[in-house]
């Protein structure tokens, strides 16, 4: 079959940009195969989603609902993955890499026995044999890699912000429901408690003003709020991230860490400070359109991607600077 | 309660921390050169230490394993000196550069080969090819429970209890033994080794088990290469930094508003 299927995902009751942003590459990969686009959608009550899905024009939308497919308990979506595969057998098999595409991903294509590739920035079909060329940045970043495997469904999850979102078709695809069969017993892991906390939302900063070991202790986070709360006064959305090691010494929570294993950010000023520029951070905050270093090692990685750099201790700086931007 | 056998699986990588310039692209061999120290990979370090805290509530022994054509016992030795009980290398020619499906493979065959074990612990992805898939291929193959990106473990009753993350929080799940958990940095750091106990275990323990694919009843053949058709240098992320300089840390304050202020 030479059909692209892509699984779709809701947020807050409508399709998220996530999703779009498939149909808009799948529906470019159907046509280099000379396929169809079709998009999947799971849940309790997936219908108006499913709806929704239909409006921006793929041939087919699979609507699969089943009340054990209400939240995200993984066993089942993988069980109802699998039997919706067995029937649909597509060709190419799409998910975006996020929560649900990065813990279904690699368990779907064992059980279909097919290789995935994770993360990929861009994808294309090789001309020759049809397979999928997914590339994907690797060493954190340090280089970019073309993977080819064979096989089928050729799989891949997809990295966010990467895409345009698809804008709505002009044809409305057809909805096609297919019934899955569930039981409560094909689930080894027993979801105990859902917990919702107030994370900070660091896509959304217009400025973010970053933490790292440089800090030295959880306490230097007290003087970035200081900077926070006088950059709040001349700008707008100005949120605190850090780096990997402070999460991992426990100084914040990981909800403001930026970076690959964190959120990709690209605000219009990222400071950093006491963050020597780990490859990894890097990549998640070399979009940012100004940024700004506070360093004591004057050699380090962050200087050489930074527009504007102070070589010296942030105890020194930062209390000064609040000053100074209170006198602006 | 029996005391827990926990597998770690831990990949040994170029320090991820290696200044850019340390790092460079051969496109004809297909290969990223990283001029820098092996280290643990810095996930699977994290779930070296969730392993060492159940270890210390409830005894047991933790194996650390590692994959690779050449892995290097003076770096994985840390995670003795670290405290667990006892490393084994699988090392081959056949284990060079080998996609995620196989490298789980190779990996469930040497715990098939342990046989007894708990829980399984991996990094939730590696440092070098962050492909964040080999845990998950593992708990599959081997037809256990698997849980991923867990910020804090703890075993109650046969039984593992996962705080995993979500993009909202967390949610609270539990899993019967045997199980696998692949771990994320919330957990924590690894505990601090003095370096009088790294040199000590360094120059001290005897030889370390090294396990072929033969050992492991792993048919080469059935080992499969990352297919790669192409390797590049990514686009230059570097900028021209302006140095804010002034004789005290005030006139460089006053510099650095200003710049505030120009980019309001």
């Amino acid at each position: 079959m030479d059909d692209v299927l892509i699984l779709g995902d809701m947020k807050e009751g409508s399709l998220d940009t996530r999703t779009l942003e498939l149909v808009g590459v799948g529906r470019r990969l159907a046509k280099e195969r000379g396929g169809d686009l079709c998009v999947l959608i799971l849940g309790d009550a997936p219908g108006g989603g499913a709806a929704e899905a239909a409006s921006y024009g793929p041939a087919k939308v699979y609507s699969v609902a089943h009340p054990l497919l209400k939240g995200f308990q993984p066993e089942f979506w993988l069980k109802a993955l699998e039997q919706v595969c067995a029937q649909v057998k597509p060709g190419v098999f799409l998910m975006s890499h996020s929560y649900k595409g990065m813990e279904l991903g690699p368990r779907l294509a064992c059980r279909l026995g097919a290789r995935l590739t994770t993360d990929c920035i861009d994808l294309a079909v090789d001309p020759q044999d049809g397979l999928l060329l997914r590339t994907k940045p690797v060493s954190g970043g340090n280089a970019i890699s073309v993977f080819k495997c064979p096989g089928e469904p050729q799989m891949a999850t997809v990295r966010g912000k990467v895409f345009e979102p698809a804008a709505a078709g002009e044809a409305k695809g057809e909805i096609v429901e297919i019934a899955v069969e569930l039981d409560a017993s094909m689930a080894r892991v027993a979801s105990l408690e859902v917990v919702k906390e107030e994370v900070v939302a660091l896509d959304k900063a217009d400025v973010v003003v970053a933490g790292g070991a440089g800090l030295g202790e959880e306490d230097g986070f007290e003087a970035l709020e200081d900077l926070r709360k006088a950059l709040s006064k001349s700008f707008g959305n100005v949120m605190i991230g850090c780096s990997r090691v402070a999460v991992d010494k426990g100084w914040i929570s990981s909800d403001h860490q930026v970076g690959l294993t964190g959120t990709m950010i690209s605000p219009d000023i990222y400071v950093a400070v006491g963050i020597s520029g780990a490859i990894q951070h890097l990549v998640g905050m070399v979009h940012s359109k100004k940024i700004i270093a506070i360093n004591t090692d004057a050699g380090c990685n962050m200087f050489k991607v930074a527009d504007y750099g102070v070589v010296e201790d942030f105890e020194k700086i930062i209390p000064a600077l609040v000053e100074k931007l209170e006198e602006l | 309660m029996k005391e827990m056998r926990i597998i770690v699986c831990a990949k040994q990588i170029p320090d991820p921390e290696a200044p850019l310039s340390d790092v460079r692209v051969d496109a004809a061999n297909k290969e990223v050169i990283v001029d820098a120290p092996q280290v643990i990979s810095p996930f699977d370090e994290n779930a070296l230490e969730a392993a060492l805290r159940i270890t210390e509530d409830l005894g047991g022994t933790i194996t650390v394993l590692s994959l690779g054509k050449k892995v290097s016992d003076t770096v994985l030795r840390k995670a003795l000196a670290a405290g667990a009980d006892e490393l084994i290398l699988l090392q081959d020619d056949a284990f060079d550069k080998l996609d995620s499906y196989s490298v789980a493979q190779a990996l469930a065959d040497a715990i098939r080969k342990i046989g007894d074990y708990d829980l399984i612990l991996t990094g939730r992805q590696a440092g070098d090819w962050d492909s964040g898939q080999v845990g998950l291929l593992l708990g599959e193959i081997l037809g256990i429970p698997s849980v991923s990106l867990a910020r804090e473990i703890s075993v109650e009753d046969g039984s593992v209890v996962v705080k995993k993350s979500t993009p909202e929080g967390y949610e609270r799940v539990k899993a019967a033994l045997p199980a696998l958990v692949t771990v994320s940095n919330e957990v924590g750091e690894l505990r601090y080794i003095s370096r009088t106990r790294m040199l000590k275990m360094l120059k001290g323990a005897g030889s370390i088990p090294s396990w072929g694919a033969q050992d492991l009843g792993t048919a080469p053949d059935a080992l499969k290469k990352m297919s790669i058709v192409e390797l590049s240098s990514p686009p230059d992320m570097r900028r021209d930094c302006q140095f804010l300089e002034g004789a005290t840390p005030d006139e460089v304050a006053g510099k650095l508003a200003a710049v505030f202020k120009s980019l309001q």
